[in-house]
């Protein structure tokens, strides 16, 4: 028996979609930009990262762990919401050490291109400078903790033909890093590890031996912005 | 009578000087700047201390030592603008990458143990002077210091972004930013 379908409206356009769906998967198939960082089409969402926050009904909800419901108001854009994606943009920043000028990532990097979008010209927090490490264990990965925005989206997709996750999240609280399973890790191939690097929407996951291949003034998002409305990218 | 140009004074704290080569890199538009400016206290200058009120400070680089913060102090106090230009100035840039490590450490593998220096300084000399200034524990940036008004980011900014703010800062006029010209790198 198929779902029932339920009426509801984002920005005041009514919209149909099947009980489950969630907000996010709705706005991205129509076209309407809401940012995200966590989110993967097709993966069971996490709401990890808060960016795709929208008003649903007068209160803020993360658009990609929401499903729609009848007769729900979605709106995806106010000064108030627009300027709490920014504030969770600079916190990102602050919390670790994300220095654009020395990452292999700059210009393909889905933080960085947010907060391009948003013209973030200085956070309004004060920065943290966190102590943390890199890790270059691996033969065909770096680690490098200084970039992690503890998205989940490495530990979530890259899994082996069994279903069993290259990565986990090792130590509590602030001390959480992301860690790749030792007995997993001799298993990794070439393609796993550049699935790895391509999820990581930062520079926290590095292929070895392979940096600076796109050249400048050619990278992911130089001129177009993330989510702009020409489609170049929707996700 | 002549209309009185708008002073700017420039200073490259913990920086490498990069953001001031993009200001030379609004290529020939500094003849235009020129008509409407007049650099003070400024590298290019070799003015070194202030001796007027200056309408717009730009400041490259962070605070890593005490002379830094001593310099941006000055230009706080003699300057009505004042403008963090690039990375190191907004965020620390690459001199911030010490923060976190002892500074004690950090001087041991510059005089000490590094690579380059290892065995040859059999004396164990650290640079100790007292005309040297002293670092500080940690890399601040500019805005930790002292209150700032405008942020430029980039390594090094783009020219186009130097040149329409400064020019929005002269003539008063509007600022619009485009996409391509606000990035981090």
């Amino acid at each position: 028996m198929n779902p029932p379908i339920v009426k509801f409206t984002i920005d005041g356009k009514e919209y149909l979609a099947a009980a489950g769906t969630y907000i996010i998967d709705v706005a991205r198939e129509s076209g309407i930009f809401i940012p995200t960082l966590c989110n993967i089409p097709g993966v069971k969402p996490r709401g990890a990262c808060r960016m795709c926050t929208v008003s649903v009904n007068g209160r803020f909800m993360a658009a990609c762990t929401t499903p729609a419901s009848d007769g729900m108001e979605v709106r995806t854009s106010s000064p108030e919401l627009e300027d709490l994606r920014r504030a969770i943009l600079e916190v990102m920043f602050v919390e670790g050490n994300h220095l654009c000028p020395v990452c292999e990532k700059s210009g393909n990097c889905d933080l960085q291109a947010l907060a391009y979008r948003y013209q973030i010209m200085v956070p309004r927090f004060p920065f943290q400078f966190p102590h943390r490490t890199i890790d270059a264990a691996n033969p065909r990965l770096v680690k490098d903790h200084n970039r992690c925005i503890l998205c989940k989206r490495c530990i979530r997709t890259v899994k082996d033909a069994k279903g069993r996750s290259f990565f986990a999240f090792r130590r509590r609280g602030h001390k959480i890093e992301i860690s790749i399973d030792h007995e997993m890790a001799d298993l990794m191939t070439d393609e796993i590890a550049g699935q790895a690097a391509d999820i990581c929407p930062t520079g926290a996951l590095l292929r070895k031996e392979g940096g600076y291949r796109i050249p400048i003034a050619e990278r992911k998002y130089e001129k177009v912005a993330i989510g702009a409305p020409d489609g170049t990218d929707t996700r | 009578m002549e209309k009185k140009k708008t002073v700017v004074a420039t200073a490259s704290l913990a920086g490498c000087f990069g953001c001031h080569m993009s200001i030379l890199d609004i290529d020939e538009r500094i003849l235009s700047l020129i008509d409407l400016v007049e650099f003070h206290r400024s590298p290019i200058t070799d003015i070194k201390h202030f001796t007027e009120y200056c309408d717009i400070g730009i400041i490259e680089g962070s605070c890593c030592n005490s002379e830094n913060v001593q310099v941006l102090r000055e230009f706080r106090r003699h300057c009505r603008v004042l403008v963090s230009l690039g990375e190191c100035a907004i965020m620390g840039g690459v001199p911030a990458m010490r923060n976190g490590i002892p500074v004690r450490e950090c001087i041991e593998e510059a005089y000490l143990n590094g690579p380059s220096v290892k065995g040859h300084n059999p004396e164990m000399v650290l640079p100790n002077d007292p005309e040297l200034p002293m670092l500080l524990d940690r890399v601040y940036p500019c805005h930790e210091i002292v209150k700032v008004d405008h942020f430029l980011p980039g390594c090094p900014p783009r020219a186009d972004l130097i040149y329409d703010t400064l020019a929005a800062l002269i003539t008063g006029g509007e600022l619009h930013l485009p996409y391509e010209t606000v990035k981090y790198d």
